[in-house]
Order: C-alpha cells, then sequence, then structure tokens
C-alpha cells in the first residue's frame, strides 16, 4: 500500500491528511515533534488568559484519528532523504515513504540581537513556547514587568495575554505607528490609542539594542537602541515576525529559498515531494498580489486541501481566491477583504470612516482610473465574507459596495448599524474631492 | 501538559483578587444571605423589614460585585481567567456550591417543613418560610409556602445575576435585550401576575396558579384532573386559560419556532433557561462537548419527551375513563386522536424530510415513534386508576405511599423529572456540569421545540466563509455542548435541534465568524458551504462526498 508520510501536526498538514482519506484508503503517518495531536496555534494566547485549557484548542478528539486510520508519531525528523525515499528521525529511527509533504510551519524570526537565547526570553509560536511564558510570567509578582519587541499580530497578542494577568508591558515597536507597514495610518493610529487604553507602554519608532542577563542566566532588562534607555524586565517576547521552519532540510537535494520552492502545483524540486503551508515559498512570486510565503492559517488549509487532490491522482493547480483575513486587537476585530495597502498605490485612492467612540472604522480602497472597488478593511464591524468575495469576482465599482454595505454586514442581531454614516461621509467625501 | 495546567491554576493571575467594590458586594450579598439563614433559628419580629433588608442586600451585593468586576473594563468580552478560578473550573469552591445548591434542592422538594413550613402554631409558618410570609400576603393575601420562597429568591437571582450578565455584554445588544426579556417575563408572568390572580381566587372562584409562559410539557401538570377542573369550574376565564393553553402549545409555540427557533422560547421567555443564563453563567463552559455526551443527549432528551407524553395521556385518559361526560371527550376517542395526530406528524415529517434526517436519527425516530405509540395502546387497555404501586421502591424511599397506577406515573415523573432531574441536578449542579444539562439532556418542551427547529425553522447560525480559524472559543462557552468549531471550520451553517439560541458563541468568537440568523429555509443547512477564499474548482471536488 502506498504510504503518505506528513511532516507537520498543523493545520496545512492535518488537512492534507484529512482529504487524502477522503480520496483514498493509502497509509497516512502524521509526524511532529511539538504535541501527540493537532492543536490551533491561533488559541494559544487564550490558554495563558484562562479562557480555554489547552484540551479546548484541539479540534478533533483523540478517536477521531483512529476511525479514520491516520497514525500520529510524535518525532522529530532530522534529515530528508529523497534518494532512499528515507527519513532519519531522532532516536536513529528511520521510515519509508512513497509520497511526503512537508508541512512545518513557521519558527519565530531572531535577528541576532544580544541575549536572544537568555532563559526567560522566547517568541510565541510552538506550544513550548506558552510553556516558557507560563514559567518565567506566571504573574505579576514572578513577573513585574515584560517587554515584547515587534508589533505584529503575535506581539499584540503576547501583549493581551501579559497583561490580562496584571502584568505590566512594554511594546516596542519599530514602526512610528502600530503594524503601519501593513494597515492605514487611520486604522494604525485608532489601535496606538486603543493599546494605551489598555495600559500598554506602547514605545513607537524604538528598536531593541540588546538584553542584559543576571548572573543565573536569566533575562534582568533590555536596552532600547534610540535613547540608550535600560528597562529592567523579566521576560522579553520577540515577535518580529516568522520564517519558515526548514533547517533541517538545508542538508537534503531539496531546493530552498526562505523556504521550501514549490510550483503552483506545490511540488518542490525532489520528486513525490511537496511543501504546504506556511513553509511552502511559491517559486515564481506570490501569485497575483499574494507574497511567495503566506503564513497565515486559512492558506494552510487550502493547500493541504489542494495537495490531497494531486496526490490521489488529480493533479490540481494551487489557486486561492480573492484575499481575506482577520484577526483581534485587544477588543477590537478586524477584517480585510481584497487588498487595502497601507498607502494608495498609483491610481488607488483610500476612502476612511471612523466612528467618533473609537473603536470602529474601515478603509475602502478604489481605482481613481475605473472607480473599481479593490477592498476593504473593517475595524470593530463584522461583515460577510461571502458577500465581498462576490462583490470582488463581478468587480463591483465602489458606489455600488458603498450604496449596498448593509448587504454585507455580519455584526449579530439589534446591533446598531453604521451604514448611513458611513455612506453620508463618503458622498461628503466626493464632492469635497 | 499536567504540570502546565497545575502551575497555571495555582499561581493564578491578578484577576484572581477581588477588588474594594468588589469586596463590599460579597460582604453585603453575604450579609443578606445570612438574614436568611438566620431567620431558621430566630423567629424575627419586623419580618417585612428583615425580609426586605435580606433582599435588597442580596441582590445589591451581586450588583455592587458585578460593577466592581466589569464597570472600569473596556467594551470586550470578559472572559479572563475562567479556567483558573475554582468556581468556575469544577475547582473546590464549585464542588462546594453544588453540594449547598443541591442539598437546598432536596429540602425544598422533600422536606420544606426544615424550613418552617407551617412549624407554628395552628399550621403557621415559621423560619425562613415565616420571613417570606409578609411579601406573600402583600401580592396574594396568603401565607407563604417553601414554593413561594422559591419563587421570590429565583426572581430576585435572574434580576441580580441579569443585571451582572448586562454589565459583562455592554458590548453586545442581542446579549443584552435578551436578558431584559427573561428578566421581565421572570418577574411578571412567573411571580408577580399569579400571586396577584390568586386574589381573584374566592370560595366560588377559584383558577390554579398559573405562569401563562410556563407550556406543556415543561409544565408537566398542565392538564392533570384537577387543574382543567378548576379552570372549567371558573367558567368564561378559566376557559379562556386552558383554550389558551393548548393554543400556546400547538400553534403560537409552532409559529414562533419557524420565524425564530426554540431561542424565543429557551432563551428569551423560559424561567429555566432564565435562570442558566443569569446565574448561571459563570458556568457554561462546562458542558460536556464530546461526542459521546452528544449521543447521551439525544437518547436522553427523546426519552423523557416520550416518558412526558406518555404520562399525559396516561393522566387524561384516566380521567376521561370515568368521569368522561364532563369533559367533551371519551377515553377511547381522546387515545385515537392521540395516536392519529401523532402517526399523521411522524409520517408528515418522514415524507416532507426525509432528505435531511440521517440514518440513525431516523431509526431513532422510528423507535420512539413507536414506543409512544405502544404504551398508548396499553393504557386503552389497562385502568391504571384500578393498578396498585408502592411508591418506596422507586424514590429511594423519600415517599412511602401506595398509589394508583396513573398517579404512580405522575408523581414518578413528577420526582424523577420534575424534581430530581429539573431542579437537584439541573440546577443544583450548575458548578459541575454547566449550566443548561436540564435544557440539554432533559427537559421535554426543549425536546418538542429543537425537532422542530431541526425540521422546520429559519433560524440557523451562519458560517461567514473561511475566517474561522479553529480556536474554539465557541465550543468552550456553548452551554449546549454543541461543537461549534466543527461546523465553523468546514464553513458549514449551525443547525442543532440542542441549539437554545443563546449567542454566546458569536460573541465570544474572535474573528466575527458566527451569525444567529433567520432566513429561507432553502439552502438552510447547506452542508457543501464553499469554504470561500478557495478556488472554485477545487471546492467542488472537496464538497463531493
Ligand atoms: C500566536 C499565533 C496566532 C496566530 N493567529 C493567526 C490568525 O489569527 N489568523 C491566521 O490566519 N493565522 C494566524 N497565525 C498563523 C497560523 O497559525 C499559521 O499560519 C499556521 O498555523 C501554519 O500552519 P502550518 O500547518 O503550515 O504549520 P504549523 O502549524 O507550524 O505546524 C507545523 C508543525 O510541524 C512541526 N515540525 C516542524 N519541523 C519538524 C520536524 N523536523 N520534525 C517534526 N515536526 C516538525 C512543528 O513543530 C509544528 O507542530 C497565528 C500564529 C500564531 C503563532
Ligand atoms: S450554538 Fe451558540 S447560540 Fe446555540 S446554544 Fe451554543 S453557544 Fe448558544
Ligand atoms: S470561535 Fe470563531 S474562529 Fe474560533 S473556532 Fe469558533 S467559529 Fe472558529
Amino acid at each position: 500500500m502506498k504510504h503518505t508520510i506528513i511532516i507537520g501536526n498543523g493545520i496545512s498538514g492535518v488537512t492534507a491528511a484529512r482529504h487524502i482519506r477522503k480520496l483514498s484508503d493509502q497509509k497516512i503517518t502524521i509526524i511532529s515533534a511539538e504535541t501527540e495531536y493537532f492543536f490551533s496555534r491561533t488559541a494559544l494566547m487564550y490558554v495563558y488568559m484562562g479562557h480555554m485549557k489547552f484540551e479546548h484548542t484541539q479540534p478533533y478528539e483523540p478517536w477521531f484519528w483512529e476511525k479514520n486510520n491516520i497514525s500520529l508519531k510524535k518525532a522529530y525528523v532530522k534529515q530528508i532523504d529523497t534518494d532512499a525515499k528515507t527519513l532519519h528521525l531522532s532516536e536513529n529511527e528511520t521510515l519509508k515513504y512513497d509520497t511526503l509533504i512537508i508541512a512545518t510551519g513557521s519558527k519565530p524570526n531572531k535577528f541576532g540581537w544580544p541575549g536572544q537565547d537568555l532563559l526567560g526570553v522566547t517568541g510565541l509560536y510552538h506550544k513550548q513556547d506558552l510553556e516558557n511564558v507560563e514559567k518565567y510570567a506566571p504573574n505579576n509578582k514572578v513577573c513585574k514587568k515584560a517587554v515584547i519587541v515587534g508589533g505584529g499580530l503575535i506581539g499584540i497578542e503576547l501583549a493581551e495575554m501579559l497583561s490580562a494577568r496584571g502584568i505590566p508591558v512594554t511594546f516596542l515597536v519599530r514602526e512610528k505607528s502600530f503594524w503601519n507597514g501593513v494597515l492605514p495610518d487611520g486604522e494604525s493610529q485608532m489601535i496606538n490609542r486603543h493599546i494605551k487604553n489598555h495600559h500598554i507602554d506602547l514605545r513607537l519608532g524604538f528598536n531593541l539594542k540588546e538584553i542584559k542577563s543576571d548572573d543565573n542566566g536569566k533575562v534582568k532588562s533590555i536596552v532600547i537602541t534610540e535613547t540608550g534607555e535600560e528597562i529592567p524586565c523579566n521576560l522579553v517576547g520577540l515577535t518580529a515576525g516568522v520564517s519558515p521552519n526548514i533547517d533541517f532540510i538545508k542538508e537534503s537535494n531539496i531546493e530552498l529559498g526562505r523556504g521550501v520552492k514549490v510550483n503552483r502545483f506545490l511540488e518542490t524540486s525532489a520528486k513525490d515531494v511537496y511543501a504546504i503551508g506556511d513553509c511552502a515559498e511559491q517559486r515564481d512570486g506570490g501569485i497575483g498580489e499574494r507574497r511567495p510565503i503566506e503564513a497565515v492559517w486559512y492558506t494552510g488549509r487550502m493547500m493541504g486541501e489542494t495537495v490531497a487532490q494531486t496526490i490521489c491522482g488529480n493533479r490540481l493547480e494551487y489557486k486561492p481566491g480573492h484575499w481575506f483575513n482577520s484577526a483581534k486587537f485587544l477588543d477590537i476585530e478586524y477584517q480585510t477583504y481584497g487588498w487595502v495597502f497601507s498607502k494608495p498605490r498609483e491610481n488607488e485612492a483610500h476612502f476612511h470612516w471612523k466612528h467618533e467612540d473609537d473603536t470602529k472604522c474601515i478603509t475602502v480602497c478604489y481605482s481613481t482610473v475605473t472607480n473599481k472597488f479593490l477592498g476593504i478593511n473593517t475595524f470593530g464591524i463584522r461583515m460577510r465574507h461571502e458577500v465581498f468575495d462576490k462583490w470582488l469576482t463581478e468587480e463591483r465599482d465602489v458606489d455600488y459596495v458603498m450604496a449596498n454595505l448593509a448587504v454585507a454586514n455580519f455584526d449579530p442581531e439589534l446591533f446598531k448599524h453604521y451604514e448611513k454614516d458611513i455612506l453620508a461621509a463618503f458622498k461628503k467625501n466626493l464632492i469635497e474631492a | 501538559m499536567s504540570s502546565i495546567q497545575r502551575n497555571m491554576s495555582l499561581t493564578g493571575d491578578a484577576s484572581d483578587q477581588l477588588n474594594t467594590l468588589q469586596k463590599i458586594g460579597t460582604i453585603i450579598g453575604l450579609s443578606g444571605l445570612a438574614i436568611i439563614v438566620l431567620s431558621l433559628f430566630n423567629n424575627f419580629e419586623h419580618k417585612g423589614l428583615w425580609l426586605t433588608t435580606a433582599l435588597v442586600a442580596l441582590a445589591g451585593g451581586i450588583i455592587l460585585y458585578a460593577r466592581g468586576l466589569y464597570a472600569d473594563k473596556l467594551k470586550g468580552i470578559k472572559n479572563h481567567g475562567v479556567w483558573f478560578k475554582s468556581i468556575s473550573s469544577r475547582g473546590f469552591l464549585g464542588w462546594i456550591a453544588a453540594l449547598i445548591l443541591t442539598g437546598f434542592y432536596i429540602v425544598l422538594y422533600f422536606h420544606g417543613e426544615l424550613l418552617g413550613l407551617g412549624q407554628g402554631p395552628d399550621g403557621t409558618n415559621t423560619g425562613i418560610v415565616g420571613l417570606f410570609d409578609p411579601l406573600s400576603r402583600f401580592l396574594s393575601g396568603n401565607p407563604a409556602s417553601q414554593w413561594f420562597v422559591y419563587g421570590a429568591l429565583y426572581t430576585v437571582a435572574i434580576l441580580a445575576f441579569g443585571i451582572k450578565f448586562i454589565l459583562k455584554y455592554k458590548h453586545n445588544r442581542y446579549e443584552q435585550v435578551r436578558t431584559l426579556s427573561v428578566m421581565f417575563f421572570q418577574t411578571a408572568f412567573a411571580f408577580v401576575i399569579p400571586e396577584l390572580m390568586a386574589r381573584l381566587n374566592s370560595d366560588d372562584f377559584s383558577l390554579p396558579y398559573n405562569d401563562l409562559k410556563n407550556m406543556w410539557p415543561l409544565n408537566y401538570y398542565a392538564f392533570e384532573q384537577w387543574r382543567v377542573d378548576q379552570f372549567i369550574n371558573a367558567q368564561t376565564i378559566g376557559l379562556f386559560f386552558l383554550i389558551l393553553a393548548v393554543l400556546l402549545v400547538f400553534v403560537v409555540s409552532p409559529f414562533l419556532t419557524y420565524k425564530y427557533g426554540k431561542r424565543w422560547y429557551c432563551s428569551w421567555v423560559c424561567g429555566c433557561g432564565g435562570l442558566a443564563e443569569t446565574a448561571g453563567d459563570s458556568f457554561r463552559q462546562l458542558s460536556d462537548k464530546s461526542m459521546k455526551a452528544w449521543k447521551l443527549e439525544r437518547w436522553m432528551i427523546n426519552s423523557v419527551l416520550v416518558f412526558s407524553v406518555v404520562m399525559t395521556v396516561a393522566t387524561i385518559s384516566t380521567y376521561l375513563g370515568y368521569d368522561s361526560e364532563k369533559y367533551w371527550f371519551t377515553k377511547n376517542a381522546f387515545l385515537i386522536s392521540v395516536g392519529v395526530f401523532l402517526t399523521a406528524l411522524f409520517l408528515g415529517v418522514i415524507y416532507w424530510k426525509k432528505n435531511e434526517i440521517q440514518k440513525d436519527a431516523l431509526k431513532g425516530a422510528i423507535g420512539f415513534y413507536v414506543l409512544t405509540i405502544g404504551f398508548i395502546v396499553l393504557i386503552a387497555f389497562i385502568d391504571l386508576s384500578q393498578v396498585k404501586i408502592d411508591a418506596a421502591s422507586l424514590s429511594f424511599g423519600l415517599n412511602t405511599k401506595m398509589y394508583a397506577g396513573d398517579a404512580a406515573l405522575r408523581s414518578f415523573y413528577g420526582f424523577a423529572i420534575g424534581s430530581i432531574f429539573s431542579g437537584v441536578i439541573g440546577t443544583g449542579f450548575y458548578p459541575i456540569l454547566g449550566n443548561r444539562v436540564w435544557c440539554r439532556m432533559g427537559c421535554p418542551m426543549a425536546g418538542i421545540l429543537g425537532i422542530q427547529q431541526r425540521l422546520f425553522s429559519k433560524f440557523r447560525i451562519t458560517t461567514n466563509g473561511g475566517q474561522c480559524i479553529s480556536c474554539g472559543n465557541c465550543s468552550t462557552y456553548c452551554e449546549q455542548g454543541i461543537d461549534v468549531r466543527a461546523y465553523a471550520q468546514k464553513g458549514e451553517n449551525i443547525v442543532r435541534s440542542s441549539c437554545v439560541g443563546c449567542g454566546i458563541c458569536s460573541a465570544v468568537c474572535p474573528r466575527g465568524v458566527l451569525k444567529l440568523e433567520n432566513g429561507p429555509l432553502e439552502g438552510r443547512i447547506d452542508s457543501n458551504q464553499v469554504l470561500l477564499g478557495n478556488d472554485v474548482d477545487l471546492m467542488e471536488l472537496v464538497n463531493k462526498k
């Protein structure tokens, strides 16, 4: 019987396994060094904050795997031998595969800061990172101060976590405004204010110079590059982005770039070896406006579905549809559909509306040439994915979208609606422009 | 894993510590409770004053505590530390609370005299029941009973914890309005109006205690002989209420459930639901989400439903059997019409909905149908009133009387379902089994509404395309133990008979994935809902079964 081995039990690997099982009865093994069962990385923060127990982050009950005849193996893959189609595992074990899927995800970036490997310095990616945070910052008596370096989606989650346990947080962000490389100014500045309202000490435009150690190899303080200020602290969170977790593949014949290079069919340079999820890098650059490496949840899921088709005999190209994503900044939910860049590009314009309570806003991007609707960011207002997907496919113009915004509203029943205000502001804006 | 979990719960977090307002609230609330407990040992003078003080302190304490907890927090989800706190994570305090609550229910149901019921000279009340006399006299003109005490405390709990809930969800109008609604229905319909209506009663006119919103079969004694007799004897008004009760069950409720799902009742109107959503809110995460629990649920709730139907049919047919002139129906005419009605309903459902009923559900439905009809046939041939049954064997000795067959059935139902399941287990075990075990596993009303919700209702929870990140907040906080995530991560809508539409899954979802909606029946379940964001060809392949 054909044996497919998947390295990595994250969303991409597990989705691939489930869909291969739907389509065939070949042997499937998932290997992971991190945990026995698939869990949702995106929910790590809720475990630390006490919203959930770790078990709750596992989308399938333990019996699921046996029932679907998917073997799970907890081991670390040290090396891939593509000639002998063999994996070398820790404990000197080997495993032969017929088909291999690499779905090893990411690891937190470390930029060679002095002291970056001290005790009490951690990223937030793996379950072990969560255990580290728990160990060095169980409460505000053990951890009197935490410093987080890097203002992205994971950084703000770590900031929320720590402040939920009453730990004072200093948040160093390189940009002049939070996540300003992605978010337009109006939104980014609203989030700055929201972070400060949560009593998080947000330091914009600052970089980390070094992390200092105490006598036991533990974090004592950090120093800021720009001012030389030294901040005493017991935990340092490094959340300056992630990169593909592929070091163990470097010895193999598989072609690597920043990630594992794949073509549109998710095939690597080695025969019968595929790569999906965070660790895959599109060989010819990103698809459409997308980046070559997409470290988001749902693209991993879609790649898993696609590769399962290919492996089960229906060779299929990876064709993600319109871009979308979501996140939450403390109490403010964020969704995006289509493309809204931090600054309008050539022949683009932004329309920005913000509610006076400073927790809701939207930015709509459209073409100044064709008037076509290009994308929307929404904060504090939920929108219907299906509707925006349809409008983007139908290439609606921005006036249509603004006039029909209520159709796309996805807020719970009885919530206050703002479409009228938004439309009025949009029209006023057009007249003034 | 176990080491890190332990570590987490021991060291805890800052939110574990009470702030000043919370401390004051706790002290005031507990002193209110203390007055009530003290009244057991001490026959207060100025009972009205003491009672007022106690109830105001109790409610005020809870509200102050809630203000301390939420008032200066920004709008948003307030679940920090839920799984660290002993009370809300089946810790020591949780078990203590469960013991106290179950103890209270056992005393309430089976030993009212311990609360002071009729213990004074000439059968007057002392103790806690005595303490509540002034309020009862004020409302209905009669002395209190243990049920009045229970009703009053129940109402205070829904009001005070309702305010707490509203403060907690200050960003969510659906939750606020729904809570105001249960607060209103409990206070007006379950408590004040029936008590005031008792004032209408005189020697030649009397209505039974009538909580209009408490429908059969949740109200399992709705059609017992004494009640029906009282209604009939009370002439026009009585008949009006009797007909209204029947209309509510067979017309109003199906219509509202069709339009809005069972939530219109379970989380907007019902008293059991009201207590669960307010006082029980801190325990919603304790419901069991496993597949096993779901299987048990389907088996249990439908059995209780069959039991309640059979019990009611047996009761009615028994008094029709010896007394039929009084009520327009003979025993056999009644049994035959029930049989025909149930059969028509059953066949209709199978015929119209055959594509929506899965195999195991169909098997279950046939089994339960055959069982019900079997019992009805049995009732036709046996005169239950002639069968004698010794209750001691069925009630662990709590009840030692001899009963006629129909009365035995009734009192066993009242004991096992009405008291033990809905009260002792259903509420007493909030801190262990979650706040809706009764609603999920035992309530026959929820059973009927659920079947309808699953098959003929516009209600569903819509999943927002591909936005789900499988985090599990929705499943964790679903008080009905529905694995909401299992649907959401596949892009499927949630159409489940047990969903009471509390809306909490939608509230706690950090990615805006879930929306409770009423919409066309067409495409409601949509198990092939596209995971948006994918290429269309792929979606066709993925959805192929
Ligand atoms: C805190 C946090 C929050 C996030 N929130 C969001 C969000 O809101 N929305 C969103 O879209 N995305 C979010 N993401 C990103 C998202 O979680 C990732 O894109 C996704 O988990 C990647 O899935 P994957 O299957 O590619 O890899 P992973 O989930 O990383 O799984 C890879 C697995 O392979 C294992 N592995 C690696 N190498 C080996 C080896 N040599 N041997 C054995 N096992 C190995 C790893 O230990 C890991 O268990 C978040 C990420 C984090 C960390
Ligand atoms: S599915 Fe959602 S709305 Fe329904 S009972 Fe569960 S939490 Fe409440
Ligand atoms: S809470 Fe929302 S994002 Fe999380 S699993 Fe449920 S539906 Fe998905």
